[in-house]
């Protein structure tokens, strides 16, 4: 049965779908996978066997009893422990949830349900979502499959080292900054972050409310549009979400024909800071895509590189916000309450302990940009450039159909080598936060191995809000063309488990 | 010049609840410092005439009907509190009044 | 010390400012689907969102919208063409996401008016904004002497209020109101009560917070050009009390200013049980809220047309309508006054709108009913008798089965609970006399033991029929029509006047 771990979504779910193998089936192997490889890799917080496994055994009566449920049903779906969760802990990898079990699922969680996904586990993440490179996860660190000394990307590396690792065909993360992208592009698989609204954030632990957006990983780009159509569309439970129909994102994927397609090359997003693999892996992408009949035109977004530093206001001013519910209270963690102390000094005893240094750091920061007398400075001025930068998007779409440039300025970076260096880390973003900042969605598709040390790169593809179908198109080419270059698919070259 | 100073950061501490140690003061200080003089570059960009933007899309009117939805039962509601008493959050002492 | 009212007014003039919180009768909480109903068991109206359990998220309530729209129409505010939500960010047990959901700098109604008339005289009172926000749960606080918040052991939380839609009505500052500062701010506050009232959006019953009062008073010495600090008194819960706390508050600036002190500007608590005020929360650490728009929330932009639907379909105003009613009812000003005071006016028109003469349903209700809910210490509206009642009074007087006397003795036995006026005459045998052999015998009677005054009378003396008549009153218990006993007496003694 371990050649089913080497399946991908859409094979398990017409295999399952006809018979041929049971939910349950699916479900133990990639268990066993885990069981396996979990020791190294280590990708999730919590894994029930029993859980999983009755999940597993309820699609398989659901599917015998007839109900007609989607080409995913009975496939394991790794979830990314920032999503409520009725049956399993959901901690956000803070100290502060340690165990709580949320009353309630997010519309994502139901939605993975009701399609008959099997939720293998909760994968770990950078506490909250604040990093890029899961090292701030208040449990474990992650490992990249490829290299155990390296990160798996963050915040959402429990969620690319589990597919990467073939311990999930599937998994869910969150984009705030590029925490689906950049997880994907240096673990070699395929991760999306869907227009903003177009995936319901109901549920989803909050980081930064304008900015979060739930998307899928998977090993190929047909299992990654199969897994957003299954989760994504209109949710009244979430203002912010989209009600318009979902992009015809699976089509798009089986048709990667991108013949007289227009892609922008983004200036900005090159030179200086990146490294020379993956410059190199890039350019070559962007050939590729011209020889599939692509027109290729370079592009000027000047503010781009500003998006970095109004990201690091906007995001901070809206976690200090959004985390101030955890106070010790209602649920969660609570210390120093003695008797004797008041709820302020419990509240501000439990936050200290229960929060990790970057999550401080963020609060902080949030709470200094949106004081008065600092606001318009920063996080004012942050919403202006916001602004520019969208209008810089909508300029460039006038002439393309889609922007493309490197995922992240290098491969997978050294556990600890960043962790001392905020600013350093922060630098992983930075071609990833302007989607985010406009709602824009936007790809990172695998496109090679870089020379000075082997580890993936990934291709980042943009489009407008809502032309999520765009991305889909050009990195089902982008794979299609590269695996028949490289016989298969790039994780095959990743050094066996 | 530093951006921000040491009792900056110890009220910004205060203000989001964060009861930290000197040294903890001393190690924000520093870093949160650097980051600010980072991010201080959002002011490079000419955006005088230009319209904040506090959302990523420009939806409008967005409303639910006035309807009762099932709400939690108390059981649930108070599932994951550290205290509980006669169906209620049990809190330590409140020292000030409300806003 | 504090100083005497009179002088205190000689020497400084008061500028009002009010703050008044209204609780919107929605069937549902302003963010999520859960009971807005008063008294309901602790934590039993209580969802992930209102609870802010992680992840969960706000949708806003469209009657809430509608329902502060026409709250400010009805104030002659202008409605926003587009405005947001903010956050309000301080920490407190009582809010659960730790920021309430509020309006900032962009209110959906604002530069309103209201006119109110106090004294005879008309007082125009600027309203600054009219903001819709949510309200907070109730703690109880255990322990401690008092059972009050100081001293406190702990305290326990219900948060079934918590998210319950609140319209803040705030006014402009309000000079020149002089010695009439305590009635002209309870006179607005009213005058609010009736408009929320007349609109149906509210309850506002202040006994159980649907209305909350917040008092801001500052001081100006008569010869100073510049406004005093103010002071803001929170929570005052009944008309009476929002008079009261203007005027203990009037009398304490005063006591300090004249002693040379300063007037910290503060919250102060208003004490029910001693008409005075104590210092709350003091201003010295300033409230640093960190307003920000809210990301969970997508603005609101009302649609010009709707407005102007709302707008035209406003009922009548009650201060449009009391002057229409009081041409109808052909009444004097300070009858008027007099009822709008007592509450009497919506009692009033019912009662004429059952049959009854304006001049009777007046009479009995200002007189009689009023005395009666004085002694019993109840308002008129709470007293067990209904304007349908009172109309079938004024009715069986008219057409001469009771006089005034037998008609109060009627409403004692229905407000005493023997039933209807019918009722109550039957079983009471308060029907008058009018079997005209009854009478007579009765009156041959009197003249019989009267017979000096009936020599009088028959001699000229009519003035002495006065004496007969009170006899034949008292013979039958009241029960006579005493006009007709008059003339009956007239005509057997062969007298006329
Ligand atoms: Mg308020
Ligand atoms: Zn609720």
């Amino acid at each position: 049965m371990s050649d089913l771990i080497r399946k991908t979504a859409a094979e398990l779910g017409a295999l399952i779908a006809a018979g041929e193998v049971s939910a349950a089936e699916v479900a133990e192997a990639h268990l066993d996978r885990m069981a396996e490889v979990e020791p190294k890799v280590q990708a999730f917080l919590h894994v029930d066997r029993e859980t999983t496994l009755e999940q597993a055994r309820a699609v398989d009566a659901r599917l015998r009893a007839g109900e007609k449920l989607g080409p995913l049903a009975g496939v394991p779906v790794a979830h990314k422990d920032i999503f409520a969760t009725r049956d399993m802990p959901t901690t956000a990898a803070s100290k502060i949830l340690e165990g709580w079990r949320p009353p309630y699922d997010a519309t994502v969680t139901a939605r993975l349900r009701e399609a008959g996904l099997v939720i293998l586990g909760k994968t770990n993440l950078d506490e909250f979502a604040m990093g890029s490179s899961t090292e701030n996860s208040a449990y474990h660190v992650t490992h990249n499959p490829w290299d155990l000394s390296k990160v798996p990307g963050g915040s959402s590396g429990g969620s690319s080292a589990a597919v990467a690792a073939y311990e999930a065909p599937l998994s869910t993360g969150t984009d705030t900054g590029g925490s689906i992208r950049q997880p994907a592009s240096v673990t070699g698989i395929v991760g999306m972050k869907p227009t903003y609204g177009g995936s319901s954030r109901y549920g989803l632990i909050a980081f930064a409310s304008s900015l979060d957006t739930p998307g899928p990983f998977a090993r190929n780009v047909l299992d990654a549009a199969l897994l957003h159509e299954a989760f994504s569309g209109h949710d009244p439970m979430d203002s912010t979400s989209i009600d318009r129909p979902v992009p015809s994102v699976v089509e798009a994927a089986r048709n990667p024909d991108i013949a007289g397609m227009r892609v922008g090359v983004v200036k900005e997003f090159a030179g200086e800071g990146y490294q020379a693999g993956v410059l190199a892996r890039y350019h070559e992408a962007v050939q590729l895509l011209e020889s599939l009949g692509a027109k290729v035109v370079e592009v000027s977004c000047p503010s781009f590189t500003t998006a970095l530093p109004a990201y690091y206001l906007i995001a901070p001013s809206e976690c200090s916000s959004n985390l101030a519910r955890f106070d010790a209270m209602r649920y969660g963690l609570r210390v120093g309450d003695d008797g004797t102390r008041s709820a302020e000094e419990v509240m501000a005893l439990t936050r200290a302990a229960g929060f990790g240094d970057e999550v401080k750091r963020r609060i902080m920061l949030g709470t200094y940009a949106l004081s008065s007398g600092y606001y318009d400075a920063y996080y004012g001025q942050a919403q202006k450039v916001r602004t520019v930068i969208s209008r810089e998007f909508e300029a460039a779409y006038q002439q393309v159909d889609v922007l493309v440039s490197p995922t992240t300025p290098t491969t997978a970076f050294g556990i600890g080598e960043r962790a001392d260096d905020p600013i350093a880390m922060y630098l992983a973003d930075l071609c990833t936060i302007p989607s985010n900042l406009a709602g824009n969605a936007a790809m990172s598709v695998p496109c090679g191995l870089a020379d000075e040390d082997n580890l993936p790169v990934g291709l980042q593809i943009m489009a407008p809000v809502l032309a999520d179908d765009r991305c889909y198109r050009v990195g089902a080419a982008v794979e299609k063309a590269l695996e028949s270059r490289w016989g298969g698919p790039l994780l095959k070259e990743a050094p066996s488990l | 010049m530093s951006a921000i100073t040491r009792d900056e950061v110890a009220h910004l501490a205060r203000l989001s609840r964060l009861a930290l140690t000197d040294d903890e003061l001393d190690h924000y200080a520093t870093q949160l410092d650097a980051i600010i003089e980072a991010v201080a570059k959002v002011a490079e960009v000419a955006a005088e005439d230009v319209p904040p933007s506090s959302h990523a899309l420009p939806l409008t009117n967005v409303f639910r009907a006035d309807e009762v939805r099932q709400s939690l039962t108390p059981e649930q509601a108070l599932s994951g509190a550290p205290a509980v008493e006669d169906d209620r959050f049990r809190v330590p002492r409140i020292l000030g009044e409300e806003a | 010390m504090t100083m005497v009212y009179d002088e205190a007014l000689e020497r400084f003039e008061p500028v009002l400012g009010l703050e008044t919180h209204v609780e919107l009768g929605t069937r549902s909480k302003m963010f999520c689907g859960c009971k807005t109903t008063f008294g309901a068991p602790p934590n039993t109206q209580v969802c992930p969102t209102c609870l802010a359990l992680p992840g969960a998220l706000p949708v806003a309530n469209a009657a809430a919208i509608e329902s502060t729209i026409r709250i400010g129409l009805a104030l002659n505010c202008s409605i926003a063409e587009w405005c947001r939500f903010a956050r309000k960010n301080y920490f407190y047990p009582d809010m659960p996401k730790n920021y309430q959901i509020s309006q900032y700098d962009e209110p959906l109604c604002f530069d309103g008016y209201v006119d109110v008339e106090v004294d005879g005289k008309p007082v125009r009172i600027e309203i600054e904004r009219v903001h819709l926000e949510e309200d907070t749960g109730k703690s109880t606080h255990v322990g401690g002497a008092t059972g009050r918040i100081q001293g406190a052991d702990y305290s326990i939380v219900d948060y079934n209020r918590a998210g319950i839609p609140l319209v803040e009505i705030v006014t402009k500052p309000i000079p020149g109101t002089d010695r009439l500062a305590p009635e002209v701010a309870k006179a607005y506050v009213t005058e609010l009560r009736e408009i929320m009232r007349s609109l149906g959006v509210s309850d506002v019953r202040m006994e159980e917070g649907s209305l909350r009062c917040d008092v801001n008073v500052s001081l100006m010495p008569r010869s100073a050009a510049e406004w005093g600090t103010r002071t803001e008194t929170k929570n005052v819960n009944s008309l009476r009390s929002v008079e009261r706390a203007v005027r203990s508050e009037i009398e304490r600036q005063a006591g300090i200013l004249s002693d040379g002190g300063k007037i910290i500007q503060e919250t102060r608590h208003f004490h029910e049980d001693t008409g005075t005020t104590t210092s709350g929360r003091s201003k010295e650490e300033a409230q640093d809220y960190r307003y920000f728009p809210e990301p969970d929330l997508v603005p609101i932009a009302p649609d010009p047309a709707w407005v102007s639907e709302l707008k035209a379909a406003l009922p009548e105003l009650p201060s449009v309508r009391r002057k229409r009613l009081q041409a109808e009812w052909g009444l004097s000003d300070l009858d008027m006054q007099a009822m709008h005071n007592a509450d009497a006016i919506d009692l009033v028109e019912a009662t004429v709108a059952a049959g009854a003469p304006a001049a009777d349903a007046r009479k009995w209700w200002m007189g009689e009913l009023a005395r009666r809910a004085n002694e019993t210490g109840t308002t008129l509206a709470e007293l067990p008798i209904t304007p349908a009642q009172i109309a079938r009074v004024t009715e069986l007087v008219a057409s001469g089965a009771l006089n005034d006397k037998l008609a109060r003795e009627v409403l004692e036995g229905v407000l005493a609970g023997e039933g209807t006026p019918d009722e109550v005459v039957e079983k009471r045998g308060l029907q008058i006399v009018s079997d005209e052999g009854e009478l007579l015998a009765i009156i041959d009677q009197v003249l019989a033991d009267n017979a000096d005054a009936a020599e009088k009378v028959r001699s000229g003396k009519i003035a002495a029929a006065g004496a007969l008549v009170g006899g034949v009153m008292r013979a039958s218990k009241g029960k006579a029509d005493a006009a007709r006993a008059r003339q009956l007496i007239l005509e057997k003694l062969g007298v006329s006047e």
